[in-house]
């Protein structure tokens, strides 16, 4: 049985954040702790990470843990890694956990294995697999030398377990204090973007558009659709230099790489680039008027025709199924 | 603000075909059109607006790769950087590997940084680790995934981008780490004259072991490299006809909750 630390973050609910439980199911049998720098999950959080097989729930807390910083966040799980004793440090690779694991990687001076997109236990021993090049291609990934080995998991990639632990952890929560030394990076201020969608790179659910759209007040049909199917909305490059929609929203090699349950792309041609930050998601739905649009051969299900007619239908049958 | 380095990665064209190798070890390199990962365009592009701000600053390129092909160094030099530090590695190597040659080197160089630039990812691994990394190993602050950048004497204002597009504004005094996004700045073509005046440029050469890196340094070992599993054909539907299109819709969409399972 190996000893796993699972770093967790909270969603706007305060309940640990989706990949966190994906980890745990996949880390079924192994002792498990989970980390929350800062503040901690409301008590059904807790008791959700209890059932999925958490034994102890540690608060790390510092007055310098009031809001994220790299360095503060990397100082603070660096100390519960040494006295915890643990064999592999798990995060969701989320705009934090890209950001601080590869600093905690230096500090401990072991590897870290990054946008880990699935993995397997050989009794003790972990054995990933990570895209390259932005999912052309796949490679399996091994820890070198001593641990606490790091690894980062890609939000979505995983898929929820199905059941929950056989035996639920104790889920005991405990405050633990934390020596954080200065914080030379630390956030002044924050620009809270218009929406308050779930992120693209952790959204279970997108709609894209490309070119076709022609402008940025067009999207608008795309955000009435993702209003009822509890989507986020990306775009293509050519959209997004074209000025229809900001480089945040941009999917692809030189965007985010997403990985939703199910993905929508409208007026978009499939470019090499585009399918490679979107190939991984688990259902690709494509309404094109090109029947030759080289994204109908990814696509589970395909539309040819005009996306000006489909999405407002789509939006339309999705509010009948839903009971919107 | 005296100097800059500014660390750039040689990628494979985000046209290429990727072909795994037969023995799974890496995948196939030659026969590749090499470019400048994009990401460090930007990386470059912000350390030559500092120098115009303070000409007085040296900005030193360094590349961790196979000497093969240099090209990118080149290219930034032409683009006006003054020098370039290459580390000499063979075959595919970790982020700690890389990371740590690049410290051995800037520490080779003689000079303090003000500033080490990169771009926030390469795009061939993917890895999204060497800056921070190097920050950590260096005992530097970072900022990654930046897209703001203004400098006031030692004090660097910093945009970064997060969750969602929202931003995190930072305030730090140099030496620090930063790692720059699309949309900080439009990186320059290399001119004329900075093409063949870069050829005159310094280049200096080292060997993993001249900056201190040794195997034992490997911390993540990749193989068993293949193409993702082929998806079965989907199926597809003609709703160019107006008339057809609400049927064919409907269906698709009881199609994603019954068959697909997704909503
Ligand atoms: C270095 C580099 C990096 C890149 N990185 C990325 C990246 O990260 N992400 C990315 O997306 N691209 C990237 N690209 C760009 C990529 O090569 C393509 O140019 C881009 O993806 C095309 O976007 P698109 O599909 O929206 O536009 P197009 O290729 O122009 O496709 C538009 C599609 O809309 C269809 N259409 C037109 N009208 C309608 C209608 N009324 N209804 C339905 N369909 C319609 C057309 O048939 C066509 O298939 C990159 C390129 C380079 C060189």
């Amino acid at each position: 049985m190996a000893k796993i630390l699972i770093v967790s973050e909270l969603n706007q609910s305060s309940l640990p954040k989706s990949v966190t439980i994906e980890i745990l199911g996949k880390c079924k049998g192994h002792q498990i702790d989970v980390a929350f720098v800062g503040a901690g999950p409301s008590e059904a959080g807790s008791k959700m990470l209890a059932e999925y097989g958490a034994q102890n729930i540690l608060v790390l807390k510092s007055d310098k843990l009031s809001s994220y910083s790299c360095e503060g966040y990397s100082a603070a799980v660096k100390e519960v890694a040494k006295s915890g004793g643990y064999h592999y440090i798990f995060t969701g690779a989320t705009a934090a956990g890209k950001d601080y694991f590869p600093r905690l990687s230096a500090e401990l001076q072991t590897g870290l294995a990054s946008d880990v997109t699935n993995f397997t236990w050989e009794g003790d021993k972990f054995f990933g697999t990570r895209p390259f090049f932005a999912g052309k291609c796949l490679a399996k990934v091994e820890m070198q030398g001593s641990g606490p080995h790091l690894i980062s998991i890609r939000p979505n990639a995983l898929g929820m377990p199905t059941e929950k632990a056989a035996a639920a952890g104790a889920g005991k929560v405990s405050d633990t204090a934390v020596n954080v030394s200065e914080v030379k990076a630390l956030v002044k201020s924050i620009i809270k973007a218009a929406s308050s969608k779930v992120d693209l790179t952790e959204a279970n659910v997108i709609v894209s558009g490309g070119r076709a759209m022609k402008n940025a007040e067009n999207f608008k049909i795309l955000d009435e659709l993702a209003d009822v199917i509890g989507a986020t909305v990306g775009a293509s490059r050519a959209a997004v230099d074209s000025g229809f929609a900001p480089h945040a929203m941009q999917v692809g090699q030189t965007g985010k790489t997403v990985s939703p349950s199910l993905y929508i792309a409208c007026g978009i041609s499939g470019s090499i680039q585009h399918l490679a930050g979107m190939r991984t998601s688990k259902v690709i739905v494509a309404v094109n008027t090109d029947p030759e649009a080289p994204i109908f051969t990814r696509a589970d299900y395909g539309i040819v025709g005009d996306l000006f007619k489909i999405v407002p239908i789509l939006t339309k049958e999705f509010k009948a199924l839903l009971g919107k | 603000m005296k100097n800059i380095f500014v660390l750039v990665k040689q990628v494979p064209d985000t046209e290429t075909k990727i072909i795994p190798k037969a023995d799974g070890s890496y995948v196939e390199v030659t026969n590749i059109k090499w470019i400048m990962n994009p990401y460090d365009e930007f990386a470059v592009e912000q350390s030559l607006l500092i120098k115009t701000a303070f000409p007085e600053c040296n900005v030193t390129v360094v590349r961790v790769g196979t000497v093969s092909d240099n090209e990118c160094l080149r290219t930034a030099m032409a683009m006006g950087a003054d020098d370039a530090i290459l580390v000499e590695s063979e075959g595919l190597i970790d982020s700690f590997t890389t990371a740590k040659a690049i410290k051995g080197a800037i520490e080779k160089s003689g000079r303090t940084p003000d500033l080490i630039l990169s771009g926030k990812q390469a795009i061939d691994d993917d890895a999204l680790q060497v800056p921070q990394l190097l920050a950590g190993l260096m005992n530097l602050p970072s900022v990654s995934v930046v897209v703001g950048f203004e400098v006031a004497g030692n004090v660097v204002k910093l945009k970064r981008e997060v969750e969602g597009g929202s931003i995190e504004i930072y305030e730090l005094n140099a030496p620090l780490v930063v790692a720059c996004n699309k949309g900080l700045n439009t990186p320059r073509y290399a001119s004329l004259p900075g093409i063949m005046k870069a050829k005159k440029k310094p280049l200096a050469q080292y060997k993993l072991s001249d900056v201190g890196v040794s195997a034992s340094d490997t911390k993540v070992k990749y193989h068993g490299f293949q193409l993702p599993p082929e998806k079965p054909a989907g199926k597809k539907f003609d709703a160019m006809d107006d008339a057809k299109a609400g049927a064919i819709v409907k269906d698709v969409v009881g199609l994603l909750r019954n068959e697909a399972k997704v909503i």
